[in-house]
């Protein structure tokens, strides 16, 4: 057992002691990115300025910012944004003392002067995501990030839907772009267990130390904080999660519950767990319209293996043409959408709504 | 100038003969006002310099070098290699007196969108094609505009991996950044925006194209429905695969619409399977749009005969 949990790369092993000390997980908290999808892209400036203040002073080190889909997502097709998130991104920076600022960008939609934007706001980590198949739509942006010095992140998204062999090449031209993290991505919270182990350790294998890995899960079938305890036992050094799992879907693996869990395994964070408890009782509850549910919509996103930020979008579907929001899903799944069709998901509901007529009238 | 226009025709040169290319040569074989004579490249094992040989097309690997060095020359050249070398050639084939059909991205010569501008731009010595988005939003874009005001559009095009090739992935920021200003430009909405995606799905998907318009509050919905079916059917006399999936869909100014009217339009691209399969409609609407539009040019000079 207790050779299970020495980890065999950590952060402070390639990176040294920093700020943070000496850590062997970098966490990143994503509640203000993945979380805007929860919160239908409408932080105010005075719930990032809270949320900020009170990760930094727990002692996390990494805070995204950005509108759930990344730069430039303010969109009819992903929802408009209340504040635009390059103040969120300037409030953000202002406000933590210790911690950086990430920003999210995806290529095809955000581009590279949207970054330059960014790093003007004091972002500080550009995150680039791409399908888990498409890596090479990011060159450019790798290379524009890099060259104006900010640290850079890959995100593979969707890695469910991708062999660990298949994960591995796609990292392997991210690396060579420039990137100095690569994430595997479980989007649609439908990997379980070893499924993400395979795939970080491929990863590990392909890119050994010439960049990090990191792992972000999502709580659609409830396995948010096992496949992160999982993915850093095989080499993930950089881990994601949203405190209260606010996030896409049912949400993203609760950064609270993993940081009881390192302290339980003698894995160090540098967060303090009785800190991001109130945290997330005191300020992040109530910046939430409602908890992130593991309930008939959420589990089909696991079980379907859908994009879990499809989820209000096929439930506004659901609403608009009166049919099941379920099905939605399951039909995104069939049609193997991937992140950023949410256009697809009013085709669907009108198909669901046409079927639904005829049986009504043949009835 | 010589030229070796005959027959009352033009006479064309294809530079790059990948899948572009390859499918436009076949478009042009059945037009009645061009003539395809050569297709040129870089690479001697090129397999659309071998099919265009076959087609009877004099094909070179010596590249535009070898093209402007012949005795007779074509009255138009299509532009299908990158934008990168389209920039460094326009000059040339200006000087040369060739018309240039652009179907990349370099935006050398005015955009043309033909159920659009396709007549404005008939006498310009360089046009260009915009992308394979732009040119199955666009029209959708500009049927909302002619009958309301449009401040803002949107539109997110879907299209399979396997036919997104290597220039498009290199230059993806290019491709957002020409096809918005075309929904500005040509579309005629105030504010535009452009995001595309690559399906990796097997089979390939075929392309999805979703136009989203934000149409003042006071405006005519039925005139505005009337004007998308009217545009579907102008732009399937050159794409006979280009079919909306849904009604056009209006969502009531509301918060969520910034207080406008949401015109939500679904379409499909299907191709014609000249060259490239049917799920290739993003490939082969650029094709078809090119022939459309240098046909228009040919009939106008073959019409003043100042050729």
């Amino acid at each position: 057992m207790s050779d299970l949990n020495t980890l065999t790369r950590t952060w402070a092993g390639t990176h040294g002691t920093d700020l943070f000390g000496d850590i062997d997980l970098r966490l990143t908290d994503t509640c203000l990115r993945d979380g805007s999808h929860h919160k239908r892209h409408q932080f105010t400036a005075q719930e990032v300025e809270d949320i900020v203040r009170a990760l930094d002073e727990s002692g996390v080190p990494v805070i995204e910012v950005t509108h759930g889909d990344g730069l430039g997502g303010s969109s009819f097709n992903y929802g408009f944004s209340h504040t635009p998130e390059q103040e969120l991104i300037k409030i953000a920076a202002q406000t933590a003392k210790r911690a950086k600022i990430a920003f999210l960008m995806l290529p095809g939609l955000g581009t590279k002067e949207d970054i330059r934007a960014a790093q003007d706001n004091g972002g500080q980590i550009c995150r680039i995501a791409t399908h888990c198949t498409e890596a090479d739509v990011a060159i450019q942006h790798f290379g524009l990030a890099r060259e104006l010095g900010l640290e850079t992140v890959g995100f593979l998204m969707m890695s469910h839907t991708q062999s660990p062999e298949v994960l591995a090449r796609q990292a392997r031209i991210m690396v060579d772009a420039g990137c100095q993290c690569v994430y595997v991505v479980d989007s649609a919270g439908a990997l379980v267990l070893e499924q993400t182990a395979d795939r970080v350790a491929a990863v590990v294998a392909e890119i050994g130390h010439q960049a990090d890995v990191g792992f972000h899960g999502h709580e659609n079938l409830g396995l948010g904080v096992a496949n992160t305890v999982i993915a850093a036992r095989a080499g993930a050094t950089q881990i994601d999660g949203s405190v209260r799992r606010f996030g896409a879907g049912a949400g993203n693996a609760p950064l609270e519950a993993f940081i009881g869990v390192c302290d339980k395994l003698g894995w160090k964070t540098g967060v303090d767990f009785l800190q991001i408890v109130d945290a997330s009782e005191d300020v992040i509850r109530p910046a939430m319209p409602e908890e992130c549910k593991l309930d008939r919509m959420t589990l089909m996103m696991g079980y379907a293996g859908v994009y879990s930020s499809f989820l209000k979008h096929a439930g506004n579907a659901a609403e608009r043409y009166g049919v099941s929001g379920a099905k939605i899903l399951l039909e995104a799944g069939n049609r193997k959408l991937i992140g950023g069709q949410e256009d697809q998901l009013i085709d669907i509901a009108l198909m669901l709504k046409a079927e639904q007529d005829k049986a009504a009238a043949n009835s | 100038m010589t030229t070796g226009s005959t027959g009352g025709k033009l006479t064309a040169a294809i530079v790059g003969p990948g899948n572009i290319g390859t499918d436009l040569m076949y478009k042009l074989l059945r037009s009645d006002v061009i003539e395809p004579r050569w297709m040129i490249g870089v690479d001697p094992t090129s397999e659309g310099l071998k099919l265009a040989r076959e087609k009877g097309l004099e094909a070179s690997h010596e590249g535009v070098d070898w093209l402007l060095k012949q005795d007779v020359m074509p009255d138009l050249i299509f532009e299908a290699t990158s934008a990168y070398v389209h920039r460094e050639y326009a000059p040339r084939y200006a000087e040369a007196g060739i018309v240039a059909v652009d179907l990349t991205p370099a935006a050398v010569g005015p955009a043309v969108i033909p159920p659009v501008n396709g007549e404005e731009h008939v006498a310009a010595p360089n046009v260009n094609m915009i992308t394979c988005g732009g040119q199955a939003t666009i029209p959708m874009v500009a049927a909302v505009s002619r009958a309301a005001e449009v401040s803002y559009a949107e539109i997110v095009a879907s299209v399979s991996s396997v036919s997104a090739g290597p220039g498009t992935r290199a230059n993806i920021d290019e491709f957002t950044r020409t096809t918005s200003r075309g929904v500005t430009e040509i579309g005629g909405a105030k504010e535009g925006k452009a995001i595309i995606i690559l399906n990796p799905a097997e089979p390939p998907m075929i392309m999805r194209d979703t136009i989203f318009c934000a149409a003042a509050p006071d405006s005519d919905r039925d005139a505005i429905v009337n004007s998308v079916f009217a545009m579907e059917k102008a732009v399937q006399e050159y794409v006979p695969g280009y079919r909306l999936l849904q009604e056009p869909q209006l969502d009531e100014p509301s918060a969520a619409t910034r207080g406008q009217l949401k015109v939500s339009i679904f379409v499909e691209v299907e191709g014609a399977g000249d060259f490239l399969p049917p799920y290739a409609g993003n490939l082969d609407i650029m094709t078809a749009a090119a022939t459309q539009v240098a046909q228009n040019i040919a009939r106008a000079k073959l019409a003043s005969g100042g050729n």
